[in-house]
């Protein structure tokens, strides 16, 4: 749709991705635009793949179904690769923002993805910040280094609402990524 | 100009209910009702509303509740869906026959078998005949506006019969959008407490909703119905809507017309796909289809006048259920059907049935449902019936 951006989120259930999209949206809302937010709904298992879907654009939204043409997808979970072809559907001129140890042209040898990358060790950032491997809050961070679809400073309090008293180091997490992500031009 | 506000739609139902201070709530958590009432509860637990919640063991004993809340003259709320409100079918005759105004969010959830605890109508059609006022919405907003309206409806001494707020489960229920919330001097300025006037009192003892042998049953149901299909309850509907958007800036009507004019084939449609459907129907005028949509906001009492009113121009007319009657016509499309039976040029009517158990309707189904719209305006069509996106 004209002058909305279509996100797809994928992780497992419990690392979060649920919740970076709810973020996204009050992010976006909160800074004037419309936004739509929502899971692939279902009974949520720990550990299962799971989707959520983000649409962002400057007039109200009027499609509800999931996001099947993504202009961006975020990956939280390296693993899923295996199990999800997380590029499904990816728009022309597209990025995948993935959480992995390897380099964006490991990725592309490895998977075969020509559209632009977006890598960064969001695990590593999660243990080294959060002490957990919850890349959510990490990932976001990343996503807004790919795209800017809100501002980074926008994200910093729905962050720190959601998060109370470990806000600050998800929000630390957040900017780390954003910093650690490393863009690759798609071929 | 009140800010838009990221709310999840639950949490805005919860909100609206909160804005209206209701005295009562009685409910039973179920998906995709589930964060209604927990937020409901959770605003009662911690101050910010005061009211009853009475934590019910099912939904039988939710509707119970709020039928002897709603007696006393207090203003009730109550949310359900799927097989909760199933579970509750039996009581939820009670309130229009003894004329009973409450307010209930049914957060639309298929019927098992198979369990599903995805979103259809199958739900709201299978309470269709229980003599509440029913409407269906389209989104966040309209969600939040039409708990205020219910409430305004179903308590005015013109109508006092209780009204279900329709939303689909989880493409409304769970997602997160902007909501403009209203200032609470504008939600009581809309939404003043009338006195019931039966309400009943220790000092005026009555028995309400007694047994009724064969003499006079027939009298009481006729009187029943002819006051939910009054002129005087229709215009309490209407005005309703009116003082609605005079004070919050939005206006809705019973049903609701997209891009219809000149348009040869017209698409109905219910609840939370329409905004979707709009989509393909803007597409379709691009190429230069005459297509337009009416989307049913009123659904009881049936607005018989403003649908012949909308398609009284039309050739072909598309209509989407999201359930099915086995062995019969889908519900929304038999109404529209017979809706139009009389008429002297009537427009030839089919049946899609789409987005059972939460399957989503995309923009491209609805295109290829409006292209077929179209063949048939050229080649007439021998079917009648097609389920949309379904596997053979």
């Amino acid at each position: 749709m004209n002058g909305t951006t279509e996100i797809r989120w994928h992780g497992r259930g419990g690392q979060g991705a649920v919740t970076s999209s709810e973020l996204v949206s009050y992010a976006a809302i909160n800074e004037g635009k419309y936004a739509l937010s929502f899971p692939s709904f279902g009974p949520e298992r720990r550990g299962a793949p799971v989707l959520a879907f983000n649409r962002i654009g400057e007039e109200h939204i009027r499609i509800r179904a999931e996001v099947t043409e993504p202009d961006i997808v975020v990956v939280l979970d390296p693993r899923l690769f295996r199990v999800v072809n997380v590029a499904s559907g990816l728009k022309p001129g597209g990025i995948v923002i993935v959480n992995t140890k390897k380099s964006a042209q490991q990725l592309r040898d490895e998977f075969g993805f020509d559209s632009t990358l977006g890598a960064v060790n969001a695990t590593r950032i999660a243990w080294d910040i959060l002490k957990v491997p919850i890349t959510n809050t990490a990932m976001l961070g990343a996503l807004v280094k790919g795209r800017e679809v809100v501002k980074l400073d926008s994200l910093i309090e729905p962050v720190k609402d959601r998060f109370g008293r470990i806000g600050d180091i998800n929000v630390e997490a957040l900017k780390k990524a954003y910093e650690e992500t490393v863009i690759s031009e798609g071929t | 100009m009140a800010k838009r506000t990221p709310l999840e739609v639950s949490v805005a139902v919860a909100e609206a209910a909160k804005m209206a201070d209701v005295d009562v709530v009685a409910a039973y958590p179920i998906t995709p009702q589930t964060h209604i009432v927990e937020t409901l509860a959770e605003m009662v637990a911690n101050g910010e509303l005061n009211a009853n919640y009475i934590p019910v063991e099912s939904e039988h004993s939710a509707m119970s509740a709020c039928l002897g809340s709603s007696a006393t003259g207090a203003r009730t709320f109550t949310s359900s869906a799927g097989q909760g409100l199933e579970l509750m079918h039996e009581t939820l005759y009670i309130g229009p026959s003894s004329r009973l105004p409450m307010v209930m969010s049914v957060c639309n959830r298929a019927l098992s078998g198979p369990l599903s605890v995805w979103g259809d109508h199958s739900d709201a059609m299978a309470v269709r005949d229980t003599g509440w006022i029913q409407v269906f919405v389209e989104n966040g907003q309209q969600a939040f506006d039409h708990i205020l309206w219910a409430f305004r409806v179903s308590e005015d001494h013109q109508v006092l019969f209780p009204v279900m707020v329709h939303h689909d489960g989880f493409h409304l229920t769970h997602v997160i959008e902007p909501i403009t919330l209203p200032e609470q001097e504008e939600v009581d300025r809309f939404l003043p407490k009338p006195r019931y006037p039966y309400a009943l009192h220790p000092d005026n003892p009555v028995s309400m909703g007694c047994y009724a042998p064969p003499f006079i049953y027939s009298e009481i149901k006729r009187a029943q119905d002819e006051a939910f299909r009054s002129p005087e309850v229709k215009q309490s509907i209407l005005k309703a809507w009116e003082d609605f958007g005079n004070i919050f800036g939005r206006y809705y009507m019973p049903v609701e017309a997209y891009r219809t004019e000149g348009a040869k084939v017209l698409l109905v449609t219910m609840g939370s796909f329409s905004e979707t459907a709009m989509v393909a129907v803007d597409n379709k005028r691009d190429e230069g289809k005459d297509v337009g949509i009416i989307r049913l906001r009123l659904w009881r009492p049936f607005p018989y006048e403003e649908v012949r009113d909308l398609v009284k121009d039309a050739d072909i007319v598309l209509v989407l259920d999201r359930c099915i009657s086995p062995g019969a016509q889908a519900p929304v499309y038999s109404e529209i059907r017979s809706c139009l039976y009389q008429e002297e040029n009537r427009p030839q009517v089919f049946s899609f049935t789409g987005g059972l158990g939460g399957r989503d309707i995309v923009v491209d189904d609805f295109e290829q449902m409006i292209d077929k719209g179209f063949e048939m305006l050229q080649n007439g069509s021998e079917k009648e019936f097609e389920i949309i996106g379904v596997r053979e």
